[in-house]
This record gives structure tokens, C-alpha cells and sequence, in this order.
């Protein structure tokens, strides 16, 4: 390391001042809407009423987060928001392992064309196929299901390019020395490609599981008891029923929110590696 | 080798194929019948309805033609939905590119503690489009609403948001731009880590200012990240569903009618599968192009190292 006098220490600080003062005023425009919500979920209702607003709660009502969890069903609707989400990410991971392997790995005729196929999925906007996928999922009595909620995401085009690009990376020899060892293809996958692959298996669960969490439209479409309500169709349909509740639904709006802020802070750099998947030629 | 005396087994490449494909099946058939069920038979199924119209009980259908198909081209509603949707796009796409690329450059900086400011940045990709449009619904409040507030304070015309004709859209756009500037600021921020350092050595050597630098090293390097950011945030307005189901309904006037939410009043408000399925076909058409443009212009015009 070297030795700085003080004042080029102090120089150099004070150069960088600026910098992070742009930096905190973006940062409070960023987090301002959110920062209003948590205000806002611990005051008293008459407090929301009022103008002009608090900018911070004279008199924090942690109340509010009790009643989300005790008057509004916010239980539920995270219960049935874990289920989805987790069969989603569970099935997205495993339908994607099993075609990227067969992609990456073995040899077929028409492999490139149905590897093809696969990619065109991703330019059908699920908008597109809702009214059909309504349809057929009312005929199959699946309506207020899990089986409803998740089987038609079960598999994913983007998943299986993202995790067949890394098992291409993966040394060739590896494959010999499995086949000589008498390994079968489900054996090599299980015990050879996914350790090796922990990083871009990581990446596609954690934007299965954000995506899945926080999807709203097909939700929508299929729950109608409220106990099978998702927690994004829970908070914006109490939004409109609890009025002269908002303190708490604004409770349970953060309380929605929290898990997928964590879930990004942490798995940020996997996150990242997913969404630029598209973007990095080549 | 046909001529070759057989040898103890010999399988034609037919047969070998075939084989092949046996031994793939399994692997490949779960995703297969999910896109199958899910993407392909709907698909083909919505351009089928687009031929048929439908009681209002969805029953019976009749086959129309191409009827429904002109209905919805030459119907004024639909058309207005379109033009909604293309101002949503601009409304959404041109700020929150522009955002994401100014908090992208500032959390570019190597300073102790930017990883804080790179989270922070990046956290709103964390907030579902129910999330989001719950809180803007109070923030967008006109009575009692923060930005009203905050508007007033700073001498400004203040607006009823979601009520107003003319600031509903931009209103709905502003909740969307924050909901969608994450997303952003995250690939930006990737593009600008991928421009190699040696490029901006160069062009310190050659003389080149920050200006300079930013003109002729960073925007052009940045510059398939832009068109990748920019076209995905088409398609995003073109799907765009939540927020207008929660803070406007289609309303006021039909203002922030797109075209999403009018494919889900026609098909599960009013009932009218057959033209909601023919809305849904055009919608189909006019991704796929936005995907096809985005190819040709990336092999045109951008910069690719």
C-alpha cells in the first residue's frame, strides 16, 4: 500500500463526495415509493385520510402487520403463493435439465430443428394462448387448483437454452469417462452435469421462483375462492374489498414484497447472469 | 459399404435414428407435450376461434371467416386500443431506458459501497406488477396522494392521476417505468461491465475526454444492451396487463385501454371469445415483428463486437 499524507487523503475523499451524493439522490428516488408504503402500512387509518401526508409515522402501528396476518387471510394467500411457486421452480428446473441434457449431449436426428421448436415457444406471448389455456384448463375441472395454477409453466424454452449453453461448456471427455464407466444418461446428469452446473441451475430457480411469485394475470383467470387466491391477486383484490382497511393491506403488500427483496438481494449475481442471458450475443 | 458382407449386426441409419430418438424421448417428451398442450395447441386454437364467432355463453361456434379479423382491423376501438398501446410503449420504453442507463453508469463507478447502490438500483425488478400498483395507487392519490404533495409544494399543477383522460396513461406509464427501470438498470449495468477496459485506455491515450470516451467508447458498446433493453420494453407494453387492471380498469374513456386488457374485457367481461381471440391474433403478429425488427436492426445497424 502506498503512503498518503493526509491531505491528499482528504483530497481524495472530498473528490468523491459529489459522486455519492448523486448516488443517495438516486437511491431515494428509487426507494421513495416504497419508503411512502412502509409509512403508510404503519399508520392508523385516519392518518392515511389526511393531507398533507406524513413522511414518517409519528406513532408506528405494528398492529397493522398483525392484522395482515390475522384479519385479511395473508396466511393463505402466501401459502398457496409458496406451493405455486415452488412446483413451478421445481418442475421448470427438472423439464429443462432433462431437455438441455438430451440438447447438449446426445445425439438425435432432428435435434437442431426440434431444439428449434423449443426456442419459437419464447416468441408466443403467454397473452396470446390465454383464451385457449382458460378453456382447456376449465374442461380439465382445474379451475381453483394448484394443478392449475402451475402445470401449464411447468416447462420452459428459456430455461432449457440457458442450462443447455452451460452444459456445452462442460469438457466432452467427461461423457467418454461416463460412458466407459458404465454410467447410464440419467446417472451422468444427476451425479456429473448438475454438480458442475449448481451456478445455472441457481440462475434459472431464482428467476422461475421471482417469476412465478410474482405472476398476476393467469392468477387472475383461474382462482376464484379466495382461498386459492395467490398473494399479488390476495392484496390487489382486498385493495378494492378493505377499504377502511388500506393500513393493513399496504401491511400485507410489504409483507408480499419482503421475500422477493431478500430473494434478489441475495441470488443478485444469479439474477443478473438470467436476465442478460438475452441480451449477450453469442 | 451396402456391398460389405453383413456383418453380425448391422442396422441401416434408419434404424439407428430411430433409435436415437427412443433413447432421447424421454428426456426431451415432458417439455415437448407441455408446449404442445400449452403453446402450440393454443395457438393454432385462438386463430381457429379468430374464424368462429361465439354465443355469449362462448358456446356454439360458427364459422365467420375472416370477419372477425376485419371487425377488429377496421373496428375504431380496437384501433384506439393499438394507439393507446404504441403510447404506452413510448411513455414507458424511452424513460426507463434513459433511467436505467444513468443509474447504470452511476453504479458503474468503482467506489467503496457501490454494491449497496447497485441492489438499491436493481431492487424494483423485486416488485410484482400487483406490488407496484398497490402502492403507486396511494402515491397516484389525488386527495391525499404524495406526489399531489409534493407537485403542490413545488409550485406545480397537480393532476387527478387515474381519473383524468389526458394523465391516466402517463400515470399508469410512471408506476411502470419505476416497476421496470430494475430491469433496466441490471442489463445496462452488465452491457457497461462487458465494454473491455482496454478500449477506454485506448482512447485516453489517444486524447480522448470523458465526453469523448462516453461518446465513442460507451455508447457504442452499449449499444445491442440499449436495442436488447428497448425492444424488450416494447414487447413488455404490447403484454402489459396488472397495472391497468388495478389502477384504471381500461378507463377513464378508454384511455388506458391496451391491448392486453381489451383481449380480457372482450373474452372474460363480455364474453366474446371469437373477437377476443381475433385481438389475440393480431397481438401474436405484432410481437412476432417487434422480435423480427429487432433481429434485422441488430444485424444492421448495431455495433457488435
Amino acid at each position: 500500500m502506498r503512503q498518503r499524507t493526509a491531505p491528499q487523503r482528504a483530497a481524495r475523499i472530498a473528490a468523491t463526495l459529489p459522486r455519492y451524493a448523486l448516488l443517495l439522490a438516486a437511491a431515494t428516488v428509487i426507494l421513495f415509493p416504497l419508503y411512502m408504503t412502509v409509512v403508510d402500512s404503519l399508520q392508523p387509518l385516519e392518518k392515511l385520510l389526511q393531507f398533507p401526508p406524513d413522511f414518517w409515522p409519528r406513532a408506528p402501528r405494528w398492529e397493522n402487520y398483525r392484522l395482515a396476518m390475522t384479519d385479511i387471510q395473508m396466511p393463505r394467500y402466501l401459502l398457496n403463493s409458496l406451493i405455486m411457486a415452488t412446483v413451478i421452480t421445481a418442475g421448470q428446473v427438472v423439464t429443462s435439465s432433462l431437455a438441455a441434457y438430451a440438447f447438449a449431449f446426445k445425439r438425435f436426428p432432428l435435434s437442431s430443428a426440434i431444439f428449434f421448436v423449443f426456442l419459437s415457444t419464447m416468441m408466443v406471448p403467454w397473452e396470446v394462448s390465454l383464451i385457449p389455456n382458460f378453456q382447456t384448463i376449465q374442461r380439465l375441472d382445474w379451475l381453483d387448483t394448484y394443478q392449475g395454477l402451475t402445470v401449464p409453466f411447468l416447462a420452459t424454452a428459456f430455461g432449457t437454452f440457458l442450462l443447455r449453453q452451460h452444459f456445452l461448456t462442460l469438457p466432452r471427455e467427461l461423457k467418454d469417462a461416463a460412458d466407459i464407466d458404465g454410467y447410464g444418461d440419467l446417472r451422468f446428469l444427476l451425479f456429473v452435469v448438475v454438480p458442475l452446473s449448481r451456478a445455472a441451475l441457481a440462475t434459472l430457480a431464482v428467476f422461475s421462483f421471482l417469476q412465478a411469485w410474482n405472476q398476476y394475470l393467469w392468477p387472475l383467470l383461474i382462482t376464484n375462492e379466495p382461498e386459492m387466491r395467490t398473494v399479488q391477486i390476495g392484496i390487489a383484490a382486498l385493495q378494492s374489498e378493505e377499504v377502511q382497511q388500506t393500513n393493513v393491506v399496504l401491511a400485507g403488500t410489504i409483507v408480499a414484497l419482503i421475500p422477493m427483496l431478500v430473494l434478489v438481494a441475495v441470488f443478485q449475481r444469479f439474477l443478473v447472469r438470467g436476465l442478460t442471458a438475452g441480451a449477450v450475443k453469442g | 459399404m451396402s456391398v460389405a458382407v453383413a456383418p453380425r449386426r448391422r442396422r441401416s441409419p434408419l434404424a439407428r435414428g430411430a433409435r436415437e430418438l427412443v433413447a432421447a424421448a424421454p428426456f426431451i417428451l415432458p417439455s415437448v407435450g407441455l408446449f404442445a398442450v400449452f403453446v402450440f395447441y393454443p395457438l393454432v386454437r385462438s386463430v381457429w376461434l379468430g374464424f368462429h364467432a361465439t354465443d355469449p355463453f362462448g358456446r356454439h361456434e360458427v364459422w365467420v371467416g375472416i370477419d372477425q379479423f376485419q371487425d377488429v382491423l377496421t373496428s375504431p376501438d380496437f384501433r384506439y386500443s393499438l394507439f393507446v398501446t404504441g403510447q404506452f410503449a413510448l411513455y414507458t420504453v424511452v424513460p426507463a431506458t434513459a433511467i436505467g442507463l444513468c443509474l447504470a453508469l452511476l453504479a458503474h463507478q468503482r467506489l467503496p459501497g457501490i454494491v449497496i447502490f447497485r441492489t438499491i438500483f436493481s431492487s424494483t425488478v423485486a416488485s410484482s406488477v400487483a406490488v407496484s400498483s398497490v402502492m403507486w395507487l396511494l402515491l397516484l392519490n389525488p386527495g391525499v396522494g404524495v406526489l399531489n404533495y409534493i407537485l403542490d409544494q413545488g409550485g406545480l399543477p397537480t393532476a387527478s392521476w387515474l381519473t383524468d383522460p389526458t394523465w391516466a396513461l402517463p400515470a399508469v406509464a410512471m408506476t411502470t417505468v419505476w416497476m421496470n427501470v430494475g430491469f433496466a438498470t441490471i442489463v445496462i449495468l452488465a452491457g457497461l461491465q462487458n465494454i473491455p477496459e482496454e478500449l477506454y485506455e485506448a482512447a485516453r491515450v489517444d486524447g480522448a475526454g470523458g465526453r469523448d470516451q462516453f461518446l465513442h467508447v460507451t455508447l457504442p458498446g452499449l449499444s445491442p444492451t440499449l436495442l436488447f433493453v428497448s425492444v424488450v420494453g416494447v414487447i413488455f407494453a404490447f403484454q402489459s396487463f396488472g397495472q391497468i387492471n388495478i389502477l384504471t380498469q381500461g378507463g377513464p374513456l378508454d384511455s388506458t385501454n391496451v391491448i392486453v386488457y381489451s383481449i380480457y374485457r372482450e373474452a372474460f367481461l363480455h364474453y366474446n371469445v371469437g373477437l377476443a381471440s381475433a385481438q389475440a391474433v393480431v397481438l401474436f403478429v405484432i410481437v412476432l415483428l417487434l422480435t423480427f425488427v429487432q433481429f434485422v436492426i441488430a444485424s444492421r445497424w448495431v455495433f457488435y463486437r
